[in-house]
């Protein structure tokens, strides 16, 4: 394995006693520079917490996490974070309530001791379609896609090499979906960047990705092209009837659903 | 009469929305008009509301419920739930509506958790607030509710505080807990934005059967178009404030709104995965 990110045998427990959760079983995968990599799969199936484990959350993990050739847990310095950023998947927790959206973007770039602070938090608020009058805003006076384009901002006014992205536009609404999946994928393309996406949406994950892991209770349990999501030809009955499921709702279909 | 019209008599109307605005303040005192002369009613049925991010969809749900911070202006005609108008309730009155009547399912479910409290003794709170039933019965309840929203280990998550959930489990904790009280009316926010498609299909069936047998009115806010012409009976499509179209979800594909029809052609489908996603081209003459 070759890949920025080299994942091998990752296994991760939370918890504690009898309400110890396996999260992640023995998962490994491998993202090469410049690819962009989906993980899809049942809500708490641990998903979010492998990305949590490569941003370096967690220290009671096993297994390897290569970053850019080196053990994850080895150079957790500063500019191991601004390599690497995290959009989180709940803008509501992740905003701090008493913050404006100028000091949500500024803290960053104060920590990491960027200059043109100005300039920065201008064109960042630019790339995610939010005017100039929402710089002073608190969380509470945003909308819910409002403050998600704001987390966004955030991770990306750093300018990172590597972003973890769990659900970015699930919060979205379809307009701005798709400014910000243009913005995503412009912005890998110029500077060569690597995404890790968790995404419900099928036809996201589709689009912005060439590989596909699908998780199912802390495993994956098969891996797929973007051809095969599109084709909706899996091997495995869980992410077959995955695929039938997102075709729209269907009360008879949803009575006849299998448990994996 | 339209089609819609005739469809929409045939229900009797349990909630009626006339005429409502909603004006916020923000920090330098400049209003923002958030509702604009939005009425609507809904029978026994499902309604979608569907709209860019900030064009108003849950300031509407906020309004209905009188959730709305003091220092905005919120006026209607009318705001009636089975004939009773919600405008004209005192505050004490409102609540029992609120705890009853009217259920609303909030964008932000880790939100409107109790942090510190174990998710289990939350949920049977809410069942004992409405049932007459011992501790040991509402446990017994709450691991049954857990199950049905397809939870895997509800004893777990029965002990478990909010934080130590997943984002689609969270929701369905909300889930849960609004529809204890067996509303007349259901206000659900984006309830399964974070549940994968087979989940959420599980889910809305819940929500569905409630529709169909016990004549729950639904109100679903989602940005899922796909999900919601499948799902819904009726969309409403919401712009800066404003309803600036309606139709049968069925004929959502077919919508005539120049807005509308940018929402549906910004969704990424296997014919356009290797260009550029189209993007909103918005119309001053769509405010008028
Ligand atoms: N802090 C924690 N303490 C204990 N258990 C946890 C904690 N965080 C997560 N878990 C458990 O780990 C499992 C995986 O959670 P995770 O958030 O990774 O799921 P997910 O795949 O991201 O789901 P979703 O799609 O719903 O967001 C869940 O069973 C969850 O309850
Ligand atoms: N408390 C508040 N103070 C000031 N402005 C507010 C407040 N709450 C909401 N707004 C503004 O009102 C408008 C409507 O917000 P609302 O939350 O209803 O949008 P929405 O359609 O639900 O959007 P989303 O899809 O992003 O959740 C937005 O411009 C928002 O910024
Ligand atoms: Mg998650
Ligand atoms: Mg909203």
């Amino acid at each position: 394995m070759a890949g920025i990110i080299d994942i091998h045998n990752l296994d991760v427990h939370l918890g504690r006693g009898k309400d110890a959760v396996h999260a992640v079983r023995n998962v490994s995968f491998s993202v090469k520079k410049g690819e962009s990599f989906g993980l899809v799969g049942e809500s708490g199936s641990g998903k979010s917490t492998v990305l949590r484990a490569i941003s370096g959350l967690y220290k009671n993990f096993t297994g390897k996490i290569n970053i850019d050739g080196k053990v994850q847990n080895q150079h957790k310095g500063v500019d191991f974070y601004k390599n690497l950023q995290m959009v989180f998947q709940d803008p509501y927790a992740s905003l701090h309530p008493r913050h404006t959206v100028d000091q949500t973007l500024s803290e960053p770039l104060q920590i990491h001791k960027l200059d043109q602070v100005e300039k920065r938090i201008r064109t960042a608020l630019e790339r995610v379609g939010l005017g100039l009058n929402f710089r002073f805003r608190y969380p509470h006076q945003l909308s819910g896609g409002q403050r998600q384009r704001v987390a966004i901002a955030r991770a990306m006014i750093l300018e990172p090499r590597i972003l973890l992205l769990d659900e970015p536009t699930s919060a979205l609404d379809v307009s701005v979906q798709a400014e910000v999946l243009n913005l995503l994928t412009e912005l890998r393309i110029e500077y060569n960047l690597t995404y890790i996406l968790v995404s419900h949406d099928l036809a996201v994950v589709a689009y912005m990705c060439e590989q596909i892991a699908v998780m199912n209770q802390g495993q994956i349990v098969e891996n797929l092209s973007k051809d095969q999501i599109m084709k909706s030809n899996a091997t495995e009955r869980y992410t077959q009837q995955l695929l039938a499921a997102s075709k729209g709702y269907d009360r008879d279909a949803a009575g006849k659903l299998l448990q994996f | 009469m339209s089609l819609i019209q005739q469809i929409t008599e045939m229900y009797t109307p349990l909630l009626n929305v006339e005429n409502l605005n909603v004006e916020f303040r923000n920090h330098a005192g400049k209003s923002i008009h958030a509702v604009r002369d939005v009425s609507f009613s809904l029978g026994q049925e499902r309604l979608g509301i569907v709209g860019e991010s900030g064009s108003g969809k849950s300031t509407v749900g906020r309004s209905i419920l009188s959730l709305i911070p003091t220092s905005a202006k919120i006026k209607a005609n009318k705001i009636a739930l089975n004939g009773v108008d919600l405008l004209k309730l005192s505050e004490l009155e409102m609540r029992q509506f609120r705890g009853n009547k009217i259920s609303m399912i909030m964008q932000d479910p880790k939100h409107a958790l109790n942090p510190v409290m174990r998710v289990g003794d939350q949920i049977a709170e809410a069942f004992r607030l409405h049932n007459r039933i011992g501790r040991a019965k509402a446990k017994q309840k709450v691991l049954d509710i857990l199950n049905d929203v397809q939870i895997r280990d509800p004893e777990r998550v029965f002990r478990a505080y909010p934080h130590e959930l997943s984002g689609g489990m969270g929701q369905r904790v909300m889930i849960a807990m609004m529809l204890i009280p067996g509303p007349d009316l259901l206000i659900a926010d984006e309830p399964t934005s974070a549940l994968d498609v087979t989940v959420q299909m599980q889910i809305l069936a819940i929500i569905d059967d409630l529709v169909r047998d016990k004549g729950m009115g639904l109100i679903f806010i989602s940005h899922d178009l796909n999900l919601m012409a499948s799902f819904c009976d009726r969309i409403l499509i919401m712009y800066a404030g404003r309803i600036v179209e309606e139709c049968r979800a069925s004929e959502l594909s077919q919508a005539k709104h120049p807005y509308t029809k940018g929402l549906l052609a910004c969704l990424p489908t296997v014919e356009n995965s290797d260009q550029k996603l189209t993007t909103l081209n918005r119309d001053p003459a769509w405010l008028e």
